[in-house]
C-alpha cells in the first residue's frame, strides 16, 4: 500500500524529436519538470530529470510514442494528436489514455485535392465516383475519412513522407500535416477538409492511471489539464479565408521517375550528370520536389526512398533509384510484385545487421536462438524498420517467440529498455557502438540500385525510351 | 508460455460442436426439402465490394478486419466477410444471372471487431437468399421457413416480429427534414434511437398521430396495419403504398395461421433493406433476422432483381440448446485386448471394420485409460485362436464367443 510518506513511484516520460523538442522544452522548463539535454543538439535519447531522482525520460520520433505509451513502456508521453489519433482510430481497445491538449506546436491535418481535379468541396467527392486514391502519412485517419464519407471505391496508399508531391498523377487525395491552408496552397494543392488539430497532448498509459500515483506530475500540468480533449475527426470544410492559389503548370509525361531525398541526393546527382541527365532542383539545400530533366518526355519527382517500390509496383513511376534494403523489403511482402532491379549503382552502401545490447552475452544468432528459446524473453522484442526483412530473418532463423515493433527511424534507441534485438542499417558501425550495441549477424549488404516496372518494361510504347535510359546509366555506372 | 487465443475468438468443443452439427444440419435439412441450394463464399473479399454499394454504415466499416493481400501494392485492401447476404449477392450476379430465380442457403462466419473482447468477434450464422421473386408469397416463404427451421430444433417461446424497412424510410421522408437532418434521423433509427423519430419536430399532427401509434402499439393481425392507414390518409403515396404492401406480406400470414407481432422498431442496422423485415426472438434473444432488399442486386451491378432472406445467429441458438442434447445415438462397441501383439491388433482392427460396416460405432482402448460411454465392451483374448467376450452394460450380461460373425449376431438380439 502507498502511503503518503512512501516516496513517488518511478515514472517513464516518453518525449518528442522534432518540430515539437523546442516548445514542449519549454513548456518542461516551466513546470519545473524540466530534462538535461533535452534540447535539439541531445545525441543522447536517454534523459534524467533536473530536480526529481524519480523521473527519466526516452527520446522517440512523435509516431512511436503513442505505440510506446499504450504498450506499457512509458506511463506518460507528449506528442502531437495526429499521431494519437492514427493509433486510435485504428486500435480503440489500446491502453492509451488522452489527457490534456497542450496548445503547444502548430499545424492541422488536411484533405488535400490538386487543382488540377477541378474539385473545391468535399461534397464533389462523394458525387464522383472515382476509384479514389489517397496518400497519406496517416493511412488510418485516411481509411476513417474515407469511410466516414462513404467513398465507394478507395485506395489508401501509405507512404513514409511527402505525401504533398503525389498528386495529381500518383493520388486523388492527400491526408496530411501542414501548418496552414496557405501552406496547402503553396504545395499547388486545394484544401479539401482540416480533419484535426495536430497540437502536442499529454498522454498517459491506462494501467499506470491506474496504479501508479502520477499525481505529483500532473499537477504540475496543472489547470491545462482540466481542457476538454478536442473532438477527433471532423469533416467540416474549413471555410476560413481564401488563400492565394499558386498553381505549377503540369503536364503528364511518357517516362516516370523517382528520386529520393535525403543523405543520397548528392552521389545521385553526380552519378545521372556523368550519364548526361542533367537535374534543376535536385539539390539537398533548396529541394523541388519536381525537379525538371533535360528530357522532355521524361517526369521527375522527389520521393522517400522507402516509398518507392511500391509506388513503382502500382504503377505510379516506371523508374525509380532506391536502395536494395526497400526493394527486399517490399518483395518480402509482395513477392508476386511486378517490381524488377534493373541496375546496380554501388554507392550509398550499407550493411544491414542485426544487433543486441552489449549487456547480453551472445556473440551470433544461433546462440540467440537458444537464449530465446530458454524463455529469457517471451517473447524476445525486435525493433525494425524494415518489417517484413526482420520478420523473414527471424522466421528463417527459427527465432520464436518474438514481438516486432515497427519504427520510424532511430530504431538504435530502443534498445535495451524497449526492445532486445535490432534490424538495422550501418555504414560504419559507429552509431551502434555509441549505444552499446553488439553487432552479431550480417544480413546482406544493400547498396543503391535502379527499379523498374516490369509492365512498363513489357509495354511496347515504353520499353524503348526506358531503355534508353538504362542504357546511358549502365554505361556510366560506377560498378563493372 | 501459455498458448493464448486471439482476443474476440473462440474454440468450439466436442460438445459444442454437436449442438452446432446440430444447428447446421436442420438448416440444411429443411432448406435442401424447401428446394434451397447450398453455396459458399470466400473468406476474402475486396474491401470496396462493402463499401462500393453504401449498403454497410460507416460505423460497420469501421469495424471490419481488413488488409493488404499479397498482391496488395495496389492499395487495395481485402476483408474478412463482415456479412453474409453481399457476398452471395456477388456470387449471384457473377455466376447464376441467367436464372431468374435464384433461391440460395449457406452456412458462414462473419468477422466484426468488438471492442471489448468480451463478445465474439467470429460469428456463425445460417442465411437464406431468395432472389428473383417480388412477391409477398416468397416474404412469407422464409418467415415460415426460418420458423419450421427453429420448430425442429426444439427452440419454444419464439416470437416473430415483423416490421417494413420501406415504411420506415417512407416515415422518415414524411417529416421533410433537410438532407442532411433526415441522414441523422436515420442513421440513428438504423442505431437502434427510436426516439429520434418522435423527437423530430416537423411532424404534422396527423403524422404524429400515426408515429404514436406505430411505435407505441403492437399489433397482431393485418387489422393494425389496415388502422394505421386509415390514420395516414393525408401521407404521401409512397408511404400508403408501402404500408399495403405490409399489408399484403400480414394478410398472407394471418391465412397461414401464423403467429407475429407488428413491432416497427423490428428492423436495424442493416441499409440494404426496403420492405418487408422481420425479427426472430426465442426465450426473448434475438436469434435471427431478416427481410426484402429489392435494390441490392441493381445497386451491386446486377440486374433489376428483388430479393429477400434471412440469417439465424447460430451463437444465440446455441447457448438456447439443451447441453448434450444431440448425443450421438449409434451404439457403440468398445474393443480392449491386454496384450498388443501384431496378431492380436490385427484381429481388433478386423473386429472394429465388421463392426463399422454393421452400422456401430467401433472404437480401440489399448492403454485402459480412456473414458468411454458404450453399451458394449469386447474383449479380445491374448493368444491363437483369438476368442471374444462380450459384455453388455445395459443388460449386465456377459458372453464368450469364438467369431466375429457370432458377436454381430448377438449386437443384432441385443438390440
Amino acid at each position: 500500500m502507498l502511503s503518503n510518506t512512501c516516496p513517488p513511484s518511478y515514472v517513464k516520460l516518453a518525449l518528442p524529436k522534432g518540430k515539437l523538442l523546442a516548445p514542449i522544452a519549454n513548456l518542461l522548463g516551466e513546470l519545473n519538470l524540466g530534462f538535461e539535454d533535452y534540447d535539439n543538439k541531445t545525441r543522447d535519447y536517454r534523459l534524467q530529470s533536473v530536480t526529481f531522482p524519480y523521473l527519466s525520460a526516452k527520446i522517440f520520433q512523435e509516431r512511436d510514442i503513442p505505440i510506446q505509451v499504450a504498450i506499457g513502456n512509458y506511463d506518460l508521453g507528449i506528442c502531437g494528436l495526429d499521431w494519437i489519433e492514427e493509433l486510435v482510430t485504428r486500435y480503440p481497445a489500446s491502453a492509451l489514455v488522452k489527457l490534456s491538449s497542450l496548445n503547444y506546436g502548430e499545424g492541422d491535418i488536411y484533405v488535400a485535392a490538386s487543382y488540377h481535379m477541378g474539385i473545391s468541396s468535399i461534397l464533389e467527392l462523394q458525387l464522383r465516383k472515382n476509384d479514389w486514391r489517397i496518400v497519406s502519412e496517416y493511412p488510418n485517419l485516411a481509411e476513417v475519412f474515407a469511410l466516414s464519407l462513404r467513398l465507394k471505391v478507395f485506395k489508401i496508399f501509405p507512404v513514409w513522407g511527402a505525401a504533398e508531391v503525389y498528386p495529381p498523377e500518383d493520388a486523388d487525395l492527400a491526408v496530411l500535416w501542414a501548418k496552414n491552408e496557405r501552406e496547402i496552397t503553396a504545395q499547388g494543392l486545394i484544401c479539401l477538409s482540416k480533419l484535426l488539430r495536430a497540437n502536442a497532448f499529454l498522454i498517459a498509459n491506462r494501467e499506470s492511471l491506474g496504479n501508479k500515483d502520477l499525481s505529483w506530475i500532473l499537477t504540475r500540468f496543472g489547470p491545462k489539464l482540466t481542457a476538454k480533449p478536442e473532438t477527433s475527426i471532423k469533416n467540416k470544410p474549413d471555410t476560413q479565408g481564401e488563400p492565394t492559389v499558386s498553381r505549377s503548370s503540369w503536364q503528364a509525361k511518357e517516362i516516370n521517375l523517382a528520386l529520393p531525398d535525403g543523405h543520397q541526393q548528392p552521389p545521385i546527382s553526380q552519378f545521372l550528370r556523368r550519364a548526361g541527365f542533367n537535374l534543376e532542383g535536385y539539390s539537398e539545400k533548396a529541394l523541388n520536389r519536381r525537379p525538371s530533366i533535360n528530357l522532355d518526355w521524361v517526369g521527375v519527382k522527389v520521393i522517400r526512398p522507402q516509398d518507392m517500390p511500391l509506388q513503382v509496383a502500382n504503377g505510379n513511376f516506371d523508374l525509380a533509384i532506391t536502395g536494395e534494403d526497400w526493394l527486399l523489403d517490399h518483395l518480402y511482402r509482395f513477392p508476386s510484385s511486378p517490381v524488377a532491379k534493373l541496375l546496380d549503382l554501388g554507392f550509398g552502401k550499407v550493411k544491414i545487421v542485426a544487433a543486441v545490447s552489449q549487456d547480453i552475452a551472445v556473440a551470433n544468432i544461433d546462440e540467440l536462438r537458444l537464449l530465446v528459446s530458454s524463455g529469457k524473453f517471451a517473447p524476445i522484442r525486435v525493433a525494425s524498420e524494415y518489417v517484413n526483412i526482420a520478420d523473414k530473418y527471424l522466421r528463417d532463423n527459427h527465432i520464436n517467440p518474438y514481438k516486432l515493433i515497427p519504427t520510424w527511424g532511430a530504431s538504435e534507441a530502443f534498445l535495451p529498455e524497449d526492445a532486445d534485438l535490432l534490424i538495422d542499417n550501418v555504414q560504419t558501425g559507429k552509431t551502434l557502438a555509441q549505444h552499446k550495441l553488439r553487432i552479431i549477424d550480417i544480413l546482406f549488404q544493400s547498396a543503391a540500385c535502379l527499379i523498374g516496372n516490369k509492365d512498363s518494361l513489357a509495354s511496347r510504347d515504353k520499353k524503348g525510351k526506358i531503355d534508353f535510359i538504362v542504357q546511358k546509366l549502365r554505361a556510366n555506372s560506377p560498378l563493372p | 508460455m501459455e498458448n493464448q487465443m486471439c482476443k474476440g475468438m473462440r474454440d468450439l468443443l466436442p460438445e459444442d460442436m454437436l449442438r452446432f452439427r446440430h444447428i447446421e444440419n436442420t438448416f440444411r435439412t429443411c432448406c435442401l426439402k424447401w428446394g434451397y441450394q447450398e453455396v459458399r463464399t470466400p473468406t476474402l473479399e475486396y474491401l470496396h465490394l462493402f463499401t462500393a454499394t453504401g449498403t454497410l454504415t460507416p460505423s460497420m466499416l469501421g469495424k471490419v478486419y481488413s488488409f493488404l493481400d499479397w498482391n496488395g501494392w495496389s492499395g487495395e485492401r481485402v476483408v474478412l466477410r463482415p456479412d453474409g447476404t453481399i457476398p452471395v449477392v456477388r456470387l449471384y450476379i457473377n455466376n447464376l444471372a441467367k436464372q431468374e430465380v435464384a433461391k440460395l442457403f449457406y452456412v458462414t462466419n462473419i468477422f466484426a471487431f468488438e471492442e471489448t473482447g468480451r463478445e465474439n468477434r467470429e460469428r456463425w450464422q445460417c442465411g437464406v437468399e431468395f432472389l428473383g421473386n417480388a412477391e409477398a408469397g416468397a416474404d412469407a416463404e422464409i418467415m415460415l421457413l426460418a420458423r419450421e427451421v427453429i420448430h425442429q430444433l426444439g427452440l419454444s417461446n419464439l416470437e416473430l416480429r415483423l416490421s417494413h424497412a420501406g415504411l420506415v424510410k417512407a416515415l422518415i421522408k414524411e417529416l421533410k427534414l433537410s438532407s442532411s437532418e433526415e441522414a441523422k434521423v436515420t442513421s440513428r433509427v438504423l442505431d437502434g434511437d427510436w426516439q429520434a423519430l418522435i423527437e423530430a419536430k416537423s411532424a404534422s399532427p396527423e403524422l404524429q398521430e400515426l408515429l404514436s401509434f406505430l411505435l407505441s402499439l403492437k399489433g397482431k393481425s393485418s387489422g393494425f396495419l389496415h388502422n394505421a392507414k386509415a390514420l395516414s390518409l393525408q401521407s404521401s403515396p409512397i408511404l400508403r403504398a408501402s404500408l399495403d404492401d405490409f399489408i399484403n406480406v400480414a394478410t398472407l400470414l394471418d391465412s397461414l395461421d401464423c403467429d407475429y407481432q407488428i413491432d416497427i422498431t423490428a428492423v436495424r442496422g442493416f441499409e440494404y433493406y426496403t420492405g418487408g423485415c422481420f425479427q426472430l426472438l426465442a426465450g426473448g434473444k434475438k436469434i435471427g433476422g431478416g427481410g426484402r432488399y429489392d435494390n441490392l442486386v441493381p445497386l451491386m451491378g446486377g440486374k433489376d432483381v428483388p430479393a429477400c432472406g434471412f440469417a439465424l445467429y447460430v451463437d444465440p441458438v446455441v447457448m438456447l440448446l439443451p447441453q448434450g442434447s444431440k448425443e450421438s445415438t449409434e451404439p457403440g462397441v468398445l474393443i480392449k485386448t491386454r496384450r498388443i501383439t501384431p496378431e492380436a491388433v490385427k484381429t481388433c482392427f478386423n473386429l472394429a471394420q465388421s463392426l463399422r460396416n454393421a452400422g456401430y460405432t467401433a472404437q480401440f482402448d489399448f492403454t485402459g485409460r480412456g473414458v468411454f460411454n458404450y453399451r458394449w465392451t469386447v474383449l479380445v483374448s491374448q493368444k491363437k485362436p483369438f476368442s471374444f467376450t462380450i459384455i453388455d452394460r445395459k443388460q449386465e450380461q456377459r458372453r464368450d464367443m469364438t467369431s466375429i460373425a457370432e458377436i454381430l449376431g448377438a449386437l443384432e438380439g441385443w438390440r
